[in-house]
């Protein structure tokens, strides 16, 4: 029933014709926009700064009320913290996740996403996949939900969540979100241990080529030059404007401004001029954002979700 | 006799959650089955990552019939009575029997209902039990209502081969159920349990988690031996790990030699916590192998090579983070670390953790005085550095080596290894069941560590309240009570409280506004700001009263800003007096807890402790030789007498509105039986002490124990309410001796029985 593999066995996955980092993006891509996979709409980026896919209005604000909506994107995500000067073979301050957002979550959502891994290179029958425990909560959005990280060969490649709260409000239907490190995926399908060896195109050009210089400079900027007297008045207009927008009953633009602050308060942290104390009161003042947002929102909607769908709060 | 097969089939189930969720299952349905009248066989319940099952033989196909007669009003009763009385026993008045009593002629229902099907019982009471499902944490999905740990998918139910139907929140009930994810994901029926057992082995899925974990056991120990290896049992993640998987395949892994350069426990943590891997040693050296055991869910069709490749993949990337860590961290010395030690805060009322260790330190050293073997020098250094490794690298990425990584660092700067040592256990005994520190350095700053917790935070009032304990004050009270017990250690408790407690409030009082420039009545404190150790009691005395006839002055006029400053102070921590006694009575409540579990009666530890004596070690001695007294007939009859003179004492007292403590005259003696007792009383009183002040807590119950027959005599033949008043008066004198005799040794007053 088991087999004892020595430590120095070959490295089967690291084949020549893995999939280069593009080709997966566009496969996963293909994946879910079929019909029999949820016909996703794909969307491109949103095109603000965000810490992680979940920040997308496709996420946040399309995740609330009962309406269908079935949608994937890449989203590039900032995490300046994160930043390592290129030096770090696995750490990143700017990275791609792959965002799926099923709504309602489907009975099938598990096998639909095994099916993407398999899309993708990933032999279920030769990689040991599992769905292990981990329950999501975003402080800063308010939100929270249940399900699992899932690791192939004992490695992390997705998260899994069935939203229960956004902006403090429960999710009725409930979206299944997949989130996809699509770097950290495609080291795992090309057998490669440095991100910046990954192969971008399969013609040549590697990630590194693509992003190192990016990597080295940014993190200088986000630990050494960002101006931090105005990122704190970037941080203060933003929130000023944002409570603005919700009181013209505008909850998108509203939104962007709270992204805007949740961004600039990453960028402060990475400066190191936040606090332990202070930190608490930062990611509290972006919740009231993101909670004023979802609750415009859902005022916005909350007639015709009654009326055709019988939603009540 | 029908035999019932459940089993709830979802998404996967968090490992930590199974055996509750299926001892919930079990105990759920049971006891409504029993409620209903059904009495079974066995019930046996199984779990795996996506199933909970249950299995239940042996039970009747239909709850009894019930027959029930009910007696109603007199046959000629008022019809509204009679009608009354129908309507409650929901009969016609045709179905009623008119009886003859001695009473007269009655009415009598006669209640039959039909016994129920057993399959509409189990349909009730299992979609009861779905809907209210007790799991830690549940969630909806879709757009249903209905809560489970994770989306459920089908419910199988069968009572005797045949499906029981039921629905909740339109899952229906069949007889289906699927097989291993991966490796055998079609569906099946089943008709019963052996069968749903058995299809589920062709399907790849092994039911019964202790299965898993023994198969588990059985390979990984083949594995390792395959390379001379042991395998490291560890249950808590064999547990896990079996829930993890339907089907287990243990597989070998390694990881390269050179990060064997960095500690153990940072290895097996990574591998442990992290990846869920068990580790190795070598049995010829006992130390860490650098091969794993994995346990793959599936049997992989390579083998397992991409498997095992993959897992030392991830592996070997996290140790390289580990490593980094520890190369970093190596380049400095822990002394270099205790400045930062300041912007930690540990509360935010008892300063930072930089202050904590200097209070620490003091503790240690004072504590070193009473534990024999301890360098006080030894004590200081092991308590200024034990706190050093928190802003480690590696601590900071691996909480949970604190300490362990403190010991390494010292011992790479050439530290002793008692100082070393003690950085590592000074964070023990962590619980009931944690290994409890021996080695005295050890000793002195683990002890330091849990008497500066306990008074820092006693002292701002943050006790803990019901089931609140945030700070594990209850912990850390028990660690004093081992470590002081355990290692047999003498101590004057109130003694190091009051050190403590200067310590403390110096720092507190500080924090505030500072002593040296405060009022000059706060002298005292300055000096024993300034390291002044404090030696005799009357220089503890002297000190701590002088606190707090300060502290607690609030309402003497003296200058405004001293006033004021001394107000604000006092609110900042409570006095010593409270201090001390809340803290005493908390520990001799763990004390309670924790002899209770060893069986020994509470009643007995209230009643040494009530004599005031806060030396652990001789309140055990003491509590023990009373356990054994009061276990002879002696004893109890002691405590019989002891207990009838205690009883007319009071009540007499409280008649004639005063005590009865006056000397006993020899010349007011009449009777043969009192003179014996006031003899005995004399010699054995007087014999007691004399034994107590060796701590011969037997000889102190001997000489109890001769009081015995006289006291019995003089309750048998004499008459304490007595007609002349002095003979009375000093009866109840005698009285008063024996209690005083007897509270010397212990409160017997405390004492049950």
């Amino acid at each position: 029933m088991s087999t004892d593999v020595s430590a120095a066995a070959s490295d089967s996955n690291a084949s020549k014709t893995a999939m280069p980092f593009q080709k997966m993006i566009l496969t996963l891509q293909e994946y879910w926009a079929r019909p029999e996979n949820g016909g996703c709409v794909i969307l491109q980026p949103y095109d603000m700064e965000m810490g992680a896919g979940t920040f997308h209005t496709a996420t946040t604000l399309k995740t609330l009320g009962p309406e269908t909506w079935n949608a994937a994107f890449v989203q590039p995500c900032r995490r300046p913290t994160d930043g390592r000067y290129g030096e770090n073979p696995n750490r990143l301050q700017h990275y791609y996740q792959f965002q799926v957002v099923l709504k309602p979550s489907p009975a099938n959502m598990q096998e639909l996403y095994l099916g993407s891994l398999k899309a993708i290179g990933i032999d279920a029958d030769l990689h040991d996949i599992r769905f292990v425990e981990d329950d999501w909560e975003s402080p800063t959005l308010g939100a929270w939900g249940l399900g699992w990280e899932i690791w192939c060969d004992g490695m992390e490649v997705s998260q899994y969540t069935y939203f229960q709260q956004m902006g403090g409000f429960d999710c009725k239907s409930v979206a299944g979100e997949l989130t996809y490190g699509l770097e950290r995926l495609a080291m795992f399908v090309q057998g490669v241990d440095n991100v910046y060896d990954l192969d971008y195109n399969g013609a040549g050009v590697t990630y590194g080529d693509v992003f190192l210089e990016n990597e080295k400079q940014q993190s200088a900027f986000n630990f050494e030059h960002a101006n931090t007297e105005k990122l704190f008045r970037d941080f203060a207009e933003a929130q000023d404007e944002c409570v603005k927008l919700l009181k013209a009953h505008l909850p998108l633009p509203a939104y962007e401004q709270c992204i805007r602050a949740s961004h600039t308060f990453n960028l402060l942290d990475a400066r190191g001029v936040i606090s332990v104390t202070e930190r608490q009161a930062y990611i509290g003042r972006v919740r009231d954002l993101a909670k004023g947002c979802c609750d415009a929102w859902i005022e916005k909607n909350e007639d015709r979700w009654k009326n055709d769908f019988g939603w009540e709060k | 006799m029908a035999d019932l097969l459940i089993e709830l089939f979802s998404e996967e189930i968090p490992a930590r959650m199974q055996k509750k969720a299926s001892d919930d299952l079990k105990r759920m349905i049971t006891d409504g089955l029993k409620a209903a009248g059904l009495i079974f066989d066995a019930a046996d319940a199984y779990v795996t990552p996506r199933r909970l099952v249950l299995n239940v033989t042996g039970l009747p196909v239909s709850t009894p019939d019930v027959r029930e007669e009910r007696r109603g009003p007199r046959a000629d009763a008022p019809e509204k009575a009679v009608e009354g009385f129908l309507r409650g026993a929901g009969v016609p008045r045709e179905a009623c029997e008119e009886r003859e009593t001695p009473k007269g002629t009655f009415l009598f229902a006669i209640i039959e209902k039909k016994g129920k099907k057993t399959a509409e019982v189990v349909a009730e009471v299992l979609k009861d039990t779905i809907k209210n499902f007790p799991w830690p944490k549940s969630q909806r999905w879709g757009t249903g209502s209905l809560k489970w740990v994770r989306p459920l998918h089908s419910i199988l139910c069968i009572l005797d081969g045949e499906t029981i139907d039921l629905e909740v929140e339109g899952i229906k009930s069949g007889n289906t159920t699927s097989g291993h994810r991966f490796m055998a994901p079609s569906t099946f029926t089943v008709t019963g349990f052996d069968d749903y057992k058995a299809k589920l082995l062709n399907h790849k899925v092994m039911l019964d988690a202790s299965e898993r974990a023994d198969l588990i056991e059985a390979k990984a120990k083949e594995l390792a031996a395959s390379k001379g290896l042991e395998w490291v049992e560890d249950r808590g993640l064999l547990a896990e790990v079996a829930g993890l998987i339907e089907w287990p395949v243990p597989l070998m892994g390694g990881f390269d030699a050179s990060f064997m350069e960095v500690p153990e426990e940072v290895l097996i943590l990574t591998m442990k916590k992290d990846q869920k891997y068990f580790v190795t040693r070598d049995p010829k050296t006992g130390k860490l192998a650098p091969y794993f055991i994995t346990v793959a869910n599936i049997e992989p069709s390579d083998g397992g090579t991409a498997v095992a490749a993959g897992n030392e993949r991830v592996l070997s990337a996290r140790l390289s983070d580990a490593k980094f860590f520890w190369d970093q961290d190596l380049k400095g010395r822990l002394d270099d670390n205790l400045d930062a030690l300041k912007d930690i805060v540990f509360h935010k009322d008892l300063g930072s953790v930089q202050d904590r260790v200097e209070r620490m330190k003091k503790l240690a050293r004072y504590l070193a005085d009473f534990i024999p073997g301890c360098n006080a020098d030894e004590a200081e250094r092991a308590a200024e550095l034990a706190k050093a490794d928190l802003v480690s690298n590696m601590v900071y990425e691996f909480p949970e080596v604190q300490g362990a990584m403190g010991r390494y660092y010292a011992l790479k700067q050439g530290e002793s290894d008692a100082v070393a040592d003690a950085i590592k256990d000074h964070y023990s005994p962590l619980g009931p069941n944690d290994a409890c520190p021996t080695a005295p350095v050890s000793v002195a700053v683990a002890l330091a560590e849990k008497i500066d917790t306990l008074v820092g935070f006693f002292g701002i009032d943050q006790k803990p309240t019901g089931s609140k304990d945030p700070f594990a004050l209850r912990r850390a009270a028990l660690g004093v009570i081992r470590l002081i017990t355990e290692n047999n250690l003498r101590i004057n408790f109130a003694k190091i409280l009051t050190q403590a407690y200067l310590d403390t409030l110096v720092q507190v009082l500080n924090n505030y506004g500072d002593l040296f420039t405060g009022p000059e009545e706060l002298k005292p404190l300055k000096e024993f700001k300034l390291g002044k150790k404090l030696s005799s009691s009357d220089d503890i005395l002297s000190h701590s009263s002088k606190y707090l006839s300060l502290l607690n002055r609030r309402d003497v006029p003296t200058k405004t800003d001293n006033d004021s400053f001394i107000a604000e102070g006092s609110a900042l921590f409570t006095s010593f007096l409270e201090l001390e006694s809340d803290l005493l009575s908390f520990l001799s409540d763990r004390l309670k807890v924790q002899q209770r579990e060893k069986g020994v009666r509470h009643d007995l530890i209230d009643a040494v402790f009530a004599n005031g004596d806060d030396d652990l070690v001789r309140v055990l001695n003491r509590v023990n030789a009373l356990t054994t007294f009061l276990d002879t007939d002696d004893g109890a009859n002691l405590l019989a007498g002891y207990k009838r003179a205690a009883n007319i004492l009071k009540i007499e007292e409280k008649k004639d509105e005063r005590p009865y403590d006056g000397a006993v005259n020899p010349a007011s003696l009449e009777t043969a039986e009192e003179k014996t007792l006031a003899d005995a009383l004399g010699v054995n009183a007087a014999a007691a002490k004399a034994a107590l002040e060796q701590e011969g807590f037997e000889g102190a119950m001997a000489a109890l124990a001769r009081l015995r027959a006289p006291i019995d005599a003089f309750f048998e033949n004499v008459i304490v309410n007595a007609d002349d008043a002095k003979i009375r008066e000093n009866r109840l004198n005698i009285l008063n001796s024996i209690r005083g005799a007897v509270n010397a040794v212990a409160d017997f007053e405390m004492i049950d029985g």
